[in-house]
């Protein structure tokens, strides 16, 4: 059984609808109780970093999420999901994320090095090389295009983490990043066809091998 | 590498997919669920829906069709036609479409646009705009009410106006070229590209792989979005994007 994390932020109709296409059992609610009893976390969000962790502080889920990784339950962000898993970010002034993994937020500059305007956001179909291709997320799939769409980026001296990137203009994009049973991916994978689909599985996969552990 | 989006646009009326040739003549050309079904299969990178009966009429966008349509597809999907508040954006947006569109509504009430973008992010908020070129304007003239009234705008400027507010990616239609098939305005969606910095999908025009070539070149358009040339089976998304990388675009 999958939890959905439930804070208010965003759109979680179509990782809903992901799930129940795979089969897979879930429940969707902002109660820790309820999430207490699941066996795995998926951590979705749309919108900005720092009403996402306003969100999460009122219901006390930042608590309740630390403790329960701390447990070892696995724990997949998405898209600002996955950027809340980090330190802190710069969106809207500098806030504090869930730090459970090294690395900060921040905007993409929209120009290249060389001076070069580019678009923002990273949107459409980016594909990805795998850093890491034993990382549980990956597992028996091939570097493929996946959809992005997202204005801040992660940026992280550990590169043990990065599990998979994507390049947009000089931008070498963390796309999947994880340490143990903590990911998360940048894209959406409920809207990355079958790559992406691949990695939902392999996630609810990871997590009922870990019950069975 | 980012690609370039090949987008098909189902014009939806009264539940059924519909093209016209200049926003006039209807015809009939299927299932809007069935050809979700169809088009994610064949490679869509994404999808639109545009509900063209409800701006002419007023008349609410069809949530159930969202619903099933988000319930197949595995590919991002926008839905546009009727968004005239943000209660309009959330019933859409939470029957599962990851965008909405909006058009005629922004105009009348630039304000929608950041109420949008404020409540979902920039991301899900994308701005349609039809334009048609204006001799006393010396370019092209932004309409409204599917390309019936004309506003005051000249489209870069509106272009710019809707992204400062807040707009994720511009939607830009040619009337001059909508039903051609003789090629996008390579002139007008330039025009747009360069003025904006974020996406934009050229509209309008589409006929066969060439135009799509020159749209990204040329035209500078992140996406290019077609519906009768992939509605009425002339050219299949398989094969445009093939005829794409031989001409070195990248596609997924």
């Amino acid at each position: 059984m999958i939890g959905i994390i439930d804070y208010g932020m965003g759109n979680l109709h179509s990782v809903c609808s992901a799930l129940k296409r795979i089969e897979q059992p879930y429940i969707l609610s902002g109660n820790p109780e309820e999430l207490y009893e699941t066996d795995g976390l998926l951590l979705p969000g749309v919108g900005s970093f720092k009403d996402a962790m306003n969100e999460l502080k009122e219901t006390g889920l930042i608590d309740f999420i630390k403790k329960e990784t701390e447990n070892g339950k696995p724990l997949i962000g998405i898209c600002l999901g996955m950027q809340l898993l980090f330190e802190e970010s710069t969106e809207n002034g500098l806030t504090k994320g869930l730090g459970l993994l090294p690395g900060r937020v921040d905007r993409f500059s929209g120009v290249t090095a060389e001076g070069k305007a580019y678009k923002v956001p990273h949107m459409g179909w980016n594909n990805l090389h795998f850093l890491q291709e034993d990382q549980p997320l990956l597992k028996g799939l091939d570097e493929g295009y996946v959809y992005f769409v997202h204005s801040f980026v992660v940026q992280t001296d550990d590169r043990n983490v990065l599990a998979a990137a994507a390049q947009y203009e000089d931008v070498e994009v963390p796309a999947v990043v994880g340490r143990d049973h903590i990911m998360g991916t940048q894209f959406h994978p409920e809207k990355s066809s079958e790559t992406g689909m691949g990695m939902l599985k392999n996630f609810c996969r990871f997590v009922e091998e870990g019950k069975q552990r | 590498m980012l690609t370039k989006r090949i987008i098909p646009c189902l014009d939806v009326k009264e539940g059924r997919v519909v093209k016209g040739i200049q926003f006039l003549n209807l015809v009939d050309a299927g299932d809007p669920v069935e050809l979700a079904r169809f088009y994610d299969k064949a490679g869509a990178d994404e999808l639109v829906f545009l509900d063209i009966s409800a701006s002419h009429e007023g008349r609410d966008t069809m949530v159930e069709v969202v619903e099933r349509v988000a319930a197949e597809l595995a590919i991002p999907f926008t839905v546009g036609g009727g968004i005239n508040k943000l209660e309009d954006m959330k019933r859409v947006l939470r029957a599962g479409a990851d965008k909405v569109s909006v058009n005629t509504a922004a105009i009348l009430r630039p304000e929608l646009i950041s109420e949008g973008s404020d409540y979902f992010g920039a991301q899900c908020i994308v701005v349609a705009i039809d334009a048609k070129y204006d001799e006393e304007l010396g370019s092209w003239r932004v309409y409204t009410h599917g390309g019936r009234k004309p506003t005051q705008w000249e489209v870069t400027e509106w272009a710019q106006e809707a992204v400062k507010r807040g707009a994720g990616e511009i939607l830009l239609t040619s009337m001059d070229k909508d039903g051609e098939k003789s090629g996008f305005n390579l002139a007008l969606t330039k025009a747009v590209s360069e003025a904006v910095t974020v996406p934009v999908i050229a509209s309008g025009g589409a006929g066969n792989a060439d135009h799509f070539y020159d749209a990204f070149t040329e035209g500078k358009a992140d996406a290019g979005l077609a519906a009768s040339i992939f509605h009425y089976k002339d050219t299949s998304i398989g094969e445009l994007k093939s005829e794409l990388q031989k001409l070195g675009v990248s596609v997924r």
